[in-house]
């Protein structure tokens, strides 16, 4: 163990105690009312779709656009994804073909 | 019996997602110093892949605790957007209701974003399963990681796309199923402009909260159109 256990024990207690405060403030906030805001509701439907492609983007934070490979492993991974749920509508077949086709690309093509 | 099969389904998505990512956890944590009962306890009480991960080397290097704090607020403020959807709903669980609240990931925000429920499929106890087993999963596959202590007999390198592959389809099916399209193109324009403007490591937080500010000014023409949502309930 590379620090004391006491600090490790506290350290640890410090990520779990902010990922808690972090996932429960919504309900802190807006819990409470017995009505839910008109605002807080029109969010809740609206905002997963900006934040699951937001989520999209940050996942792929890392790939460097001005440099070889480009990101292409990615970006055609996700295009493969994006055409195979399009036309077939098939979640687990999507994952699976888009994950393969990333990671024969990551072998073959774009070796890292 | 037919709730538990079919909260399995919806699992199956994440489930590579969480057992490679666990496992590497595990390693890394274990390889750092830490037992088995320490990666066990990190997953069970923290259970947030990316920030564990980063926890660790601010472990080795002995980072002061408010480092800590910072660090995981700001990876994992997101959150504080995923429970947005889910208030009403939560709350109607009873004791379930903080278990929901502290397990909401990005694998399970995204399962409740996308399933559908059939009818002859108890909508409260089916949540509460996807919740409970992949919360097991992730503390296993952790478990795993550190026991096995060492790379994986064989070459796993790219598996941890299928978090990926599966977040895309969500926003495939948003984008089909969203009375408007506004909220889906807000997200893209919010990861362009502030990638590009503050980095890969800082875009997060300020994209989610204009996409949000965006959303709101676009209520008139987003909220109309949203009334057509397939499955509404599902997310609001």
């Amino acid at each position: 163990m590379p620090i004391p256990v006491i600090d490790s024990v506290l350290a640890i207690c410090v990520v779990a105690l902010m990922t808690w405060f972090t996932r429960s403030a919504p309900y802190l906030l807006f819990g409470g009312e017995k009505e839910l805001p008109g605002t807080v509701r029109y969010l809740g439907t609206v905002l997963p779709a900006s934040i699951m492609v937001i989520l999209v983007g940050y996942c792929l934070r890392d790939i460097d656009l001005t440099a070889f490979p480009f990101g292409l492993a990615e970006i055609l991974s996700v295009a493969v994804v994006i055409v195979l749920q399009w036309f077939g509508k098939n979640t687990i077949l999507s994952i699976l073909l888009g994950t393969a086709c990333y990671m024969i690309l990551l072998r073959t093509v774009f070796p890292a | 019996m037919k709730t538990l099969l079919y909260a399995l389904k919806q699992i199956l998505p994440v489930f590579f997602t969480y057992v490679f990512v666990g496992i590497a956890f595990g390693i890394l944590i274990h390889e750092a110093g830490y037992s088995l009962p320490w990666a066990l306890a990190a997953s069970f009480f923290i259970y947030a892949g990316s920030m564990q991960i980063v926890m660790v080397p601010l472990l080795i290097t002995g980072a002061p605790l408010y480092m800590f704090a910072v660090m995981t607020f700001f990876i994992n403020a997101r959150h504080i957007f995923y429970g947005l959807g889910f208030i009403e709903k939560f709350q109607k669980m009873g004791w379930k209701y903080p278990y929901m609240v502290l397990t909401l990931t990005d694998e399970v925000y995204s399962i409740f974003c996308s399933a559908e429920y059939p009818e002859s499929i108890e909508e409260e106890r089916a949540n509460f399963l996807i919740a409970l087993i992949c919360h097991i999963i992730w503390v296993l596959s952790t478990g795993a990681g550190a026991l096995l202590g060492q790379t994986l007999p064989f070459d796993s390198s790219g598996i941890e796309f299928s978090a990926v592959a599966f977040f895309t389809t969500v926003c495939v099916n948003h984008w089909r199923q969203m009375g408007s399209r506004i909220p889906s193109l807000i997200g893209v324009a919010c990861v362009l402009v502030f990638s590009t403007l503050l980095g890969a490591d800082r875009f997060l937080l300020p994209a989610l909260i204009t996409s949000a500010i965006l959303l709101l000014f676009f209520r008139p023409m987003a909220g109309l159109q949203t009334g057509g949502i397939k499955n509404a309930d599902t997310c609001d």
